[in-house]
């Protein structure tokens, strides 16, 4: 009985995994174009942080959505967990010739090896780099998970608000330590990281060719992320996930233990956070503690909001969209003059005034979001255009019916 | 009915928010194939009893078995040394406390629905019932992401279906949980309950809210259930015609302690039954 | 000890006054959420905005003119973001009135970091609150003794507003149960407006005192009080105001103390530990009332 289901969903289902993989590829090839083939136009520069960005956004509001939209618990710790990651991820990336200048308050720090060069030793410099940065993105994420798993013993018995401060407060707490100079010989106190792997290090060596990966590589994490992140949420304990959102009481009553599957949602959306936050690491190109402060949190949330709570694909179009605007699209407000004329309100800070007040308006008149809490579904897109086609065929056939008597 | 064997036995429980005792030291037991029911005027501790025996609640007091075997029992401790007005006080002072969570003993085996239907409202009537077979399915998270245990999602969506189609539910399963009429919403709910193939089934007031006709049909549906998947019942019920009808023995609570028991037949000419009841017998 | 008491003091002192002024904020917190059952994240930046209406009305009023007016502006402000931010949510989940609140706290600092140009605004001296007075061997500035007096001074009225008058057993009611309180017959409206009423007043105050003791303000200036001030009403049972009184204080004096051993960066994480440890010893607070969720 089970496969009359399967068959009836399998031609859509395989048809939109199909376009899914065309669709991929095709980002894929233009990102490598941009990369490497196309001019440096004032357009590109401008495309490609805001691309590297948003990838990077596109994984933490996933990964908070993963918390926040599918398992009802509002943790705002999301920044913390990111802090982790990018520290995790610096420490472990930075060339051990570089120590002494970059931990110069520290003598040196502890931490004396770099896990891309060693790895560089073996296998050439670019594969060494390629390689040791994705070990240390998932090293960022592990520690990310491990602090996750300690902090969740005791804030995951709590109820909603009380269980959103908590979090924002352990991610205060991470914040003083990462920045305590007692523990300067690792995380170089209050001063930055600097001098590890960034995307711009991400080279690829086919055949004499060395060709540029900057803005491809946060693009094929944050996919391979968000892919197990949406196959997660489709399986069985996905749907677990949802009924602790829908009713806990229930779903205690069905067998679910709540704890264990808080602590997983938990554990592995912090694991995600690490990873975006190694990855943003990357981007900047230095890492301090300071900006990861609540305000970060707020700003992620706030993007959930906008793509619609309990929404993959909202979170990542919501994310391009925000970094887009914010970074690249409404800079005109804070130039002065808009077209060439000059406007007078227009000044530095006029974007973010802008864009707040956007905010609030969605979350008092759509607070569903940019999707609610549905999921841009290609299969269903078929099946709809499908539909169109049959009844436009229907039309046709009609139409000839008629002409013919 | 004695050489059946005993499913469920609740010894001595006691349940006291601060100082107000809900449940006073009720004792009662359910045998293999049984209906039992468990009335009582509003607020007499029903529904506290029925949370008490599922875990959302540990007893101030008390111990309850199931299939012959512990599975909560509680004394009073801290500050419900000095609160306690229960009886029996010190009956379990010397044995283990047992508190097991909700979902742990729903995996033993006993199962329930709730007075005021608590479904899953994001989600359609397959997923409600697909949920209550997780906690049973061999996976764990990293081979239920990356399908490797697909077999057992397999076997799972196959066991939904059936169920489903045995309830009548099957043309509604892409439904969302909550836009369905009230009377399919309870039969929802009872067939999750049955999705996590229970041993035991608690009902908390069943008929709740259905017309006469749809009562008469409740009573052979719960005969039925009973029959096809070897199950036995504890209800609260407060429509008195489906109680007599189905019941094979009944406890009254009043006040949260048990008053009388009895096959429905000693339990309608029972004088404190009645005094508990008048007026409200009447209204129904 | 002596020794112990007078190299102490001053952080002492600092701590009772800071304490004093997370008091009046914390206030604001502890109400709103008694009867929203909301944490009111905008409210820190409310103060924030507090301080900064001062700095631009001082430019060119006279100093105890721009007092009231900071008092009635934050008022209104208050009141304001209440008829359109949580309004319209009210029967929203909680969540959505959550991060409306988070929306408004981030409208507040854009806005403040718009007209300010981002650059610190400095704080006008009130000549009476800045008079430098000797205590022991500490020498401080009047409002260090100020705040705690007039704190408690302003907690008694409240608490006599609260126990004694019509609104204030209004206001009792609607905590208790809102939708019984509304059946009652009670201006549910009414009581949440001067909820935010009486909490924006207090955070005005707040802002007074506060931003005497401080050279600037930014537009983040609100944000780490403000949570500061939360987690007192939390440690002091959420929805109590003599709890968010006495959690304040405690807040304030140990910072100042952990600041005095030398640990500034910890003086910020602390607050945060102890809200975590009462979270979990006592997620009720110290005076709030246990509820049960019923099934």
């Amino acid at each position: 009985m089970g496969k009359k289901l399967k068959t009836k969903a399998a031609p859509e289902q395989r048809a939109s995994t199909i376009i899914t993989i065309v669709l991929l590829a095709a980002l894929y090839i233009f990102l490598f174009a941009l990369d490497n083939a196309l001019p440096t136009t004032p357009t590109t520069v401008m495309l490609i942080p805001v691309l590297q960005k948003g990838a990077i956004y596109a994984l933490v509001c996933v990964s908070m959505n993963l918390l926040n939209g599918f398992t009802g618990l509002f943790s705002l710790g999301q920044a913390g967990f990111m802090l982790i990651g990018a520290y995790a991820y610096a420490i472990f990336c930075i060339p051990a010739g570089q120590h002494a200048a970059v931990y110069q308050y520290f003598e040196g720090g502890v931490v004396q090896f770099s896990i891309p060069e060693m790895l560089s030793g073996v296998l050439g410099e670019n594969a060494g780099a390629f390689l040791g940065a994705i070990i240390c993105i998932i090293i960022a994420g592990i520690v990310a998970a491990i602090f996750a798993a300690l902090i969740g013993i005791p804030v995951l018995r709590l109820k909603s608000d009380y269980l959103a401060i908590a979090t924002l407060g352990f991610a205060e707490i991470l914040r003083a330590f990462f920045q305590w100079d007692g523990l300067g010989k690792i995380t170089n106190g209050s001063n930055l990281l600097r001098k590890y792997v960034n995307f711009h290090n991400i080279k690829i060596q086919i055949g004499g060719m060395i060709y540029q990966l900057d803005t491809i590589f946060p693009f094929f994490i944050a996919t391979l992320s968000i892919l197990i992140i949406v196959l997660l949420v489709n399986s069985s304990y996905g749907r677990a996930f949802k009924s602790i959102r829908d009713d806990e009481i229930a779903a205690e009553a069905m067998g679910i233990n709540l704890f264990k599957h808080k602590m997983l949602s938990f554990v592995i959306s912090s694991f995600f956070a690490g990873v975006g936050g190694a990855l943003l690491a990357m981007f900047q190109t230095t890492v301090q503690a300071a900006p990861f402060r609540a305000s970060m949190t707020y700003e992620i949330l706030l993007m959930v909001v906008i793509g619609g709570i309990g929404s993959i694909s909202g979170s990542c179009i919501a994310s391009f969209l925000y970094i887009a605007c914010s970074e690249w699209w409404l800079r005109f407000l804070d130039s002065g003059s808009f077209m060439g004329m000059t406007v007078p309100f227009f000044r530095d800070g006029f974007r973010k005034v802008v864009f707040s007040v956007v905010i609030m308006i969605i979350v008092l008149f759509f607070s569903r979001g940019i999707m609610g809490d549905k999921e841009l579904s290609l299969a269903g897109m078929i099946r709809k255009f499908k539909k169109k086609k049959e009844v436009k065929a229907a039309k046709v056939a009609a139409g000839k019916e008629g002409d013919a008597k | 009915m004695s050489d059946r064997q005993n499913v469920l036995r609740v010894e001595n429980a006691t349940m006291q928010f601060g100082g107000v005792v809900a449940v006073n030291n009720l004792s009662l037991e359910v045998n293999q194939g049984e209906i039992v029911a468990l009335i009582g005027p509003n607020g007499a501790g029903k529904t506290t009893a029925f949370n008490v025996i599922t875990g959302v609640y540990q007893p101030t007091n008390g111990e309850i078995s199931f299939m012959g075997k512990p599975m909560i029992r509680n004394h009073p401790r801290g500050k419900m040394e000095k609160l306690y007005k229960g009886q029996n006080g010190d009956l379990y002072r010397h044995g283990h406390t047992l508190a097991p969570t909700p979902d742990h003993i729903t995996k033993l085996g006993i199962a329930r629905t709730f007075q005021n239907i608590r479904l899953w409202k994001s989600m359609t009537v397959f997923e409600n019932v697909i949920i209550a077979k997780h906690m049973r399915a061999k996976h764990n998270i990293f081979t239920s992401t990356f399908r490797l245990s697909h077999k057992e999602e397999a076997r799972m969506r196959e066991e939904t279906e059936a169920l489903l189609r045995e309830q009548g539910l099957w043309h509604l399963k892409d439904e969302l949980a909550t836009s369905l009429p009230y009377g399919y919403q309870r039969r929802l709910e009872i067939a999750r309950a049955l999705a996590t193939d229970p041993k035991l089934l608690l009902l908390d007031e069943p008929a709740a809210g259905m017309n006469p006709q749809e009562t008469l049909e409740l009573a052979d549906f719960i005969h039925e259930i009973r029959d096809k998947y070897n199950l036995t019942i504890l209800l609260i019920e407060h429509h008195m015609d489906l109680v007599m009808n189905i019941s094979d023995r009944i406890y009254v609570l009043d006040f949260g302690s048990l008053i009388a028991q009895g096959l429905p037949a000693e339990i309608q000419k029972n004088q404190h039954v009645i005094d508990a009841y008048l007026g409200v017998v009447e209204d129904e | 000890m002596s020794e112990l008491i007078s190299a102490n003091l001053p952080y002492l002192l600092a701590g009772i006054s800071v304490g004093g002024q997370y008091a009046l904020i914390a206030i604001g917190y502890t109400m709103v959420y008694g009867i929203l059952r909301l944490i009111n994240f905008a409210h820190g930046d409310v103060f924030m905005v507090a301080g900064l209406i001062m700095v631009y009305a001082t430019a060119s009023l006279p100093i105890y003119v721009s007092v009231v007016l900071v008092l009635v502006f934050t008022v209104i402000l208050g009141v304001l973001i209440e008829k359109v931010a949580y309004k319209p949510l009210r029967s929203a989940p909680r969540m959505s009135v959550m991060i409306s609140a988070i929306g408004v706290s981030y409208l507040l600092q854009n806005c403040a970091l718009y007209f300010t140009g981002g650059l610190p605004q400095i704080y006008p001296t009130i000549p009476f609150l800045s008079k430098v007075i000797k205590i022991g061997s500490a020498s401080t500035k009047m409002v260090t003794v100020i705040t705690p007096i007039l704190t408690l001074a302003l907690v008694f009225a409240l608490v006599f507003l609260i126990k004694k008058t019509k609104i204030g057993m209004a206001m009792r009611a609607v905590s208790k149960d809102f939708e019984t309180s509304e059946l009652m017959g009670i201006k549910i409206n009414n009581v949440i407006s001067m909820t935010f009423v009486i909490g924006c007043f207090l955070a005005a105050v707040g802002s007074l005192l506060y931003f005497s003791n401080y050279p600037s303000v930014i537009p983040t200036s609100g944000a780490m009080p403000g949570l500061k001030a939360f987690v007192a009403a939390v440690f002091g049972g959420i929805g109590s105001v003599p709890g968010a009184v006495i959690g304040a204080f405690i807040i304030g004096i140990c910072e100042n103390i952990i600041k005095g051993m030398g640990l500034t960066v910890f003086s910020d994480a602390f607050t945060f530990v102890l809200l975590i440890i009462i979270l979990l010893v006592k997620p009720t607070g110290i005076f709030g009332e246990k509820s049960t969720d019923k099934v």
